[in-house]
């Protein structure tokens, strides 16, 4: 396919897939345009803020989200982004933007623009899921993920609040199994795949997140998956990081990184080196590599 | 047990100022416990998500303030997906948060991080930490 006819979306990276996890970017990039859309990075962009504020009368919190979003609507319509954090926090954002006209002057105030919340803001996901659609990238798919039990692990900020962010059903989502299904894997449901992972306090309580991550990793074993896919860099971090505590070892990668190996690219162009978990010994057993 | 309850406690100033910055209604809450179920911490909390509200609606500011409760809500919204009336203990705590760090010291500082964190750990962890633990 010609470049030039490729559906570009304007696409916000955060910080995190910047740094740490660039595989998730890289990965991300090359699979869309082996389905059909460009991510267009945004000329300009900040750090989201990493959280969204709960307390409604901060507004301060705001701002920098605020001004991530000002700036994509000057490049389109149509936000994408992949980290479920910045997804959270962008997608909230924008709404409150554009419900409340009071919160829209005070924040449009500090970040000296006139946003009106007219943006869409959409999870990768979505953009494989409604605008490119779950079958063409099963048509897409050139090295099937054949036989792997895999878990989708959905964590907190891909799917909550409900009535803000919308991806999915927040207690039964699909979304993330419908994907796998889509490249050949076998989606295995676990109880823990919308529980927490113990977040930030990765910073300060080490034993929070290593025992809730922990329970997610043993919960998707249990349920016999063998691999765990993931859509953000913190639980990604917390999963990989706590794995050791969990009885078994699933390895834990990001869901680009499957994507990417189900579209047929080069092995070493999809980052597992970069990931602390190694998932190459199933992808042998598996016969896939 | 006895109880003691006084207008002075229930209405008092410092409860209606959470309901404020919290945009909840603490009258709402009816116990039946669902926050505390699904709350992935509050097998740590000294005073679990349920227990907080009661407190709350009966004036017992100071205690919930004590306890370790909100430093652990990492705001995850279990609580708030799964509540029949709709309230969330995540925005209460966040609230609560707030007015502590405004009154008194930060919770963390960047000199006591351990490097290898630090190098390694995703910003958005750093950078959302210190939105939940300083001021």
């Amino acid at each position: 396919m010609n470049k030039m006819d490729l559906m570009k979306i304007p696409y916000y990276p955060g910080c995190t897939l910047n740094t740490v996890a660039k595989q998730f970017d890289s990965s991300a990039r090359d699979s869309a345009l082996a389905v059909g859309f460009e991510m267009a990075e945004l000329k300009q962009w900040n750090c989201c803020g990493a959280t969204f504020p709960l307390a409604p009368d901060n507004l301060m919190g705001l701002t920098a989200p605020a001004k991530v979003l000002s700036g994509a609507r000057k490049e389109g319509d149509t936000l994408t982004t992949l980290c479920s954090v910045c997804y959270n926090v962008l997608k909230r954002t924008n709404s409150v933007i554009r419900e409340s006209k009071e919160k829209r002057g005070v924040v449009n105030g500090f970040i000296e623009e006139e946003y009106d919340g007219s943006l869409n803001v959409l999870h990768y996901l979505e953009v494989l899921r409604d605008r490119v659609g779950f079958e063409k990238v099963k048509g897409a798919v050139k090295r099937p993920l054949k036989g792997v039990k895999a878990g989708a692990y959905y964590g907190c900020m891909l799917l909550r609040p409900f009535e803000d962010v919308g991806i999915d059903n927040a207690e039964r989502p699909t979304i993330f199994e419908d994907l796998l299904k889509a490249l050949g894997a076998e989606p295995v449901e676990f109880p823990n795949r919308i529980e927490c992972c113990g977040a930030h306090l990765a910073m300060n309580d080490e034993e929070v997140v290593t025992r809730l991550s922990g329970a997610v990793i043993d919960s998707a074993a249990g349920m016999g998956a063998e691999l765990i896919v993931t859509s953000c860099p913190l639980c990604q971090y917390n999963l990989e990081k706590s794995r050791g505590a969990a009885s078994n070892g699933v390895p834990v990668i990001y869901f680009t990184q499957a994507l990417g190996l189900a579209l047929g690219q080069e092995i070493e162009t999809l980052g597992f080196e970069k990931n602390s978990t190694d998932v190459m010994p199933l992808l042998k057993k598996k016969g896939i590599v | 047990m006895k109880i003691n309850l006084s207008n002075q406690d229930v209405q008092s100033a410092g409860v209606g100022k959470v309901e404020r910055l919290s945009g909840e209604d603490l009258k709402k809450c009816y116990q039946c416990g669902n926050c505390s179920g699904g709350c992935p911490v509050s097998y740590k909390m000294e005073i679990p998500p349920t227990r907080i509200m009661r407190m709350l609606q009966l004036g017992r500011l100071e205690e919930v303030k004590a306890a370790n409760s909100m430093w652990l809500c990492v705001g995850c919204l279990q609580c708030y997906s799964r509540c029949p009336k709709g309230c969330s203990v995540a925005a209460v705590l966040e609230a609560m948060r707030q007015e502590a760090l405004r009154e008194s010291a930060d919770r963390v500082e960047v000199k006591d991080l351990p490097m290898p964190l630090l190098k390694k750990a995703p910003q958005q962890a750093i950078v959302c930490g210190f939105r939940k633990f300083v001021s």
